[in-house]
């Protein structure tokens, strides 16, 4: 056969953690004999773990963006403001630049993760042998990016922090940040529950 | 393939042990129902918060923020307009307001919203506040629990809110005046109240304000209170003089209406809700005896009558009586002469008392109430009208009605009507009289003469002055030549080369010589007293010296006696 062998074919199972090799006994609470960690040929309930993740960042999501995340006070001109409404109000107030940046940390990147990982999930299930490559790619772009959609909470934190001028000027967080910063976290621990060997694991064939 | 794998798989590997039980994967489902609870709350929580949804128009969406712009009653935010559209008519604004639940209560048949914006009028400055936090929505609702979720908004603050304390009051006025809803109303121009509206009498002949006054100043507006237009500066040059009214200087830029009890006895007991008024035009109006019916006479002045004006004071022996209401010049065809008919309003009830006491004594005398019977009685007793100058200045005239002792037996036909009073030439003929007097004595001064004789006695000065020229002038020259003679021949003669001069000085050197010998001749005799019996001895030879000077005269005259 053209197919090369993988670990579970071989009866193998190696540990995450520390990298030993043991043998797979098929037994569900197996350990490492030597560091300890749990062991698995997969992430165990990858996909419903992924999922529901994927579900509650989704579903907070939807508060986070409803819900105002700041309230700008200046001059006694209370203004909230929901992502969005930020978003165009830095696009008309004349920092399209910065609009956009917010715009794709906000609202692109968590968007983007949630069909990705959607994506990842429903083709894998199907064993889909689509574009392997590019997905595992995609999998590694979530990943990464996880890292910095923090942005908009980053913001709104530097910002009631550094702005504090009583009646003059004066930034609060509002429960928005809080769902925001929800689903950011949510989406992390989806894109980590997901298994990337999941991907690969509907190949008949190696080339 | 698993098979063809086996083979490599040694024996010699580690076997993974067994732990404990790990937690069930299907409990990673609670994070999704947990965020669902969680959301599903907020919605619940909006939903519960919810109240109904209203539209008030408005003329102009100024200020009007869709999702920013709050409502607010007593500063509580109660609401936030969601949208604001153009009206289908485009004449007005439609703003949709979502109302809280709590305050559910405002969509009701009564309440009434208006934008608050900062209005910097001149009754004063208002919602200075949302200079800076933009223009809100108020509200003032009333007591209705009908629901209405369709409002037209008002353009500006109503003056009075509902539940403010104080009392409403009805104000009848000829016109508006420069008041407007929300002009202050004045108390001893403190500011106690508002006019909270007005409208068009239904037959167009006046005006109702409604005016509120806060409590507890409403207790001020007595059953006898009179109220009066403040606003304005009332500048009257009338009969009496030039005239300046004002209230404070707010009042006379934006308006106002005054109100006090007249002074001396009157009713002091707080007015009832709603109670009407009349709206006097200026303060003396207002504090004005009550003027009572309006009684209308005729005058009939045969002369001209330049500076009398229609609203010209009608006095009765001093006490302002009526006014005049019309002048038109009339032509009798008898004398070929334009006499001037004056009408006049007055007000009999303003002689206060004795319009009392002269009702009764006519009701005594069986006489009917009307004026007619009691004037003709009056001007038998010589009351005459009279266009009197009330101003030199101005030579605005009034009608004065006084009793003329000497007045000349006048028609009076007491059914006529409207009366008739006699009258007589005013007292501003009289000056006039006076005056053409004053110019007839400075006629009869015999300028002509006292110029003649002015003049003549300039010419005899004349002539005098010339004889003095001619004749006196000379002689004085020539007297003035010789003193001047005579002064230099002194001068001359006290010269120090002039002869006199030098024999004064001669003779004095003589005198000075002859004492010199008297003196040496003294001296000898002292010396030698026997030279007098003895004569003089023979000089020494040594003292030659003084021998020589004083011997030659002193031995001679010394031995002469």
């Amino acid at each position: 056969m053209s197919t090369l062998p993988r670990a579970c074919d071989l009866g193998l199972i190696g540990c995450h953690v520390c990298g030993l090799v043991c043998r797979d006994i098929r037994a569900p609470d197996a350990a490492c004999p030597r560091c300890g960690s749990a062991l698995h040929r997969r992430k165990s309930a990858s996909y419903s773990k992924t999922w529901a993740l994927l579900i509650a960042a989704f579903l907070v999501y939807l508060p986070a963006n409803l819900l105002p995340i700041t309230r700008t006070v200046s001059l006694g001109d209370v203004d909230d403001n929901t992502i969005l409404t930020g978003v165009v109000e830095l696009w008309v107030k004349g920092s399209p630049y910065l609009a956009v940046i917010v715009f794709t940390a906000s609202i692109v990147v968590p968007v983007l993760k949630f069909f990705a990982l959607g994506l990842l999930l429903i083709s894998s299930r199907r064993r889909s042998q689509w574009a392997q490559r590019q997905r595992a790619k995609l999998f590694r772009l979530v990943e990464f990016i996880g890292y910095w959609s923090m942005l908009d909470v980053f913001v709104v934190a530097l910002l009631t922090a550094l702005v504090q001028f009583g009646f003059f000027s004066q930034v609060e967080p509002l429960p928005g940040v809080v769902f925001f910063g929800l689903t950011v976290v949510l989406t992390m621990f989806a894109s980590m529950t997901f298994d990337p060997r999941l991907i690969w694991d509907g190949r008949e064939f190696d080339d | 393939m698993t098979d063809e794998n086996k083979p490599i798989a040694g024996d010699d590997l580690p076997e993974p042990v067994v732990q404990r039980p790990r937690i069930n994967a299907s409990l990673v489902w609670l994070v999704p129902v947990l965020a669902a609870l969680v959301g599903l709350s907020l919605v619940i929580h909006a939903w519960t918060q919810a109240g109904p949804t209203i539209s008030v128009s408005f003329q102009s969406a100024e200020g009007l923020d869709p999702g920013k712009t709050p409502v607010k009653y007593k500063n509580v935010t109660i609401g936030r307009v969601t949208n604001v559209r153009l009206g289908q008519d485009r004449t007005h604004v439609v703003a949709k307001i979502a109302l809280e639940k709590s305050a559910q209560g405002f969509a009701t048949a009564d309440t009434r919203f208006w934008v608050v914006r900062p209005r910097i009028g001149l009754g004063g400055v208002s919602g200075i506040d949302t200079l800076l936090s933009g223009p809100f929505i108020g509200a003032d609702v009333g007591e209705s629990q009908e629901y209405k979720d369709d409002f037209t908004g008002l353009e500006s603050p109503p003056p009075v809110t509902h539940g403010a304390l104080g009392k409403t009051f009805d104000l009848q006025s000829d016109d508006l005046g420069s008041l407007d809803i929300g002009s202050p109303i004045y108390y001893r121009r403190i500011q106690v109240g508002r006019v909270s509206s007005y409208h068009l009498d239904e037959d167009g002949k006046g005006v109702t304000l409604q005016i509120f006054v806060e409590k507890p100043n409403d207790q001020f507006v007595t059953k006898s209170t009179r109220f009066w237009n403040a606003s304005g500066i009332d500048v009257s040059l009338g009969a009496d003089g030039l005239k300046v009214n004002t209230q404070s200087l707010a009042t006379v830029l934006a308006g106002g209406v005054a109100f006090q009890d007249p002074a001396g006895p009157h009713d002091a007991t707080a007015a009832d809700e709603n109670a009407t008024y009349r709206l006097f035009n200026d303060r003396a109006t207002a504090m004005a005896p009550p003027d009572g019916e309006p009684k209308y006479i005729r005058m009939r002045f045969s002369q001209s009558l330049r500076g009398l004006a229609v609203d010209a004071p009608v006095e009765f022996l001093g006490v302002p009586f009526g006014r005049v209401v019309s002048i038109n010049l009339d032509f009798d065809e008898k004398t070929q002469t334009f006499p001037t008919i004056v009408g006049a309003v007055v007000y009999p009830q303003r002689l206060g008392r004795a319009h009392d006491k002269l009702v009764a004594l006519a009701k005594a005398r069986g006489d009917d109430e009307q004026m007619s019977q009691m004037m003709g009685r009056l001007i038998d007793q010589g009351l005459r009208a009279q266009a009197r100058t009330g101003n030199l200045l101005t030579g605005q005239l009034y009608i004065a009605m006084d009793f003329l002792s000497n007045a000349p037996k006048a028609a009076y036909d007491p059914t006529t009507r409207p009366l008739e009073i006699p009258t007589t030439p005013g007292s501003f003929d009289k000056l006039q009289e006076q005056l053409a007097e004053i110019v007839d004595k400075i006629h009869k001064i015999p300028f002509d003469s006292i110029g003649k004789n002015l003049d003549q006695s300039l010419g005899e000065l004349n002539k005098t002055l010339k004889q003095v020229n001619a004749s006196v002038l000379p002689e004085v020259k020539t007297t003035l030549q010789g003193a001047q003679q005579t002064l230099g021949n002194a001068n001359n003669m006290f010269a120090p080369d002039s002869q006199l001069q030098q024999n004064l000085g001669g003779s004095l050197q003589e005198l000075q010589r002859a004492a010199r010998s008297l003196r040496v001749l003294t001296d000898y005799l002292g010396d030698h007293p026997d030279a007098l019996l003895r004569g003089r001895r023979a000089d020494k030879p040594l003292q030659a010296q003084p021998a020589q000077v004083a011997p030659p005269s002193a031995p001679t005259q010394g031995s002469k006696p």
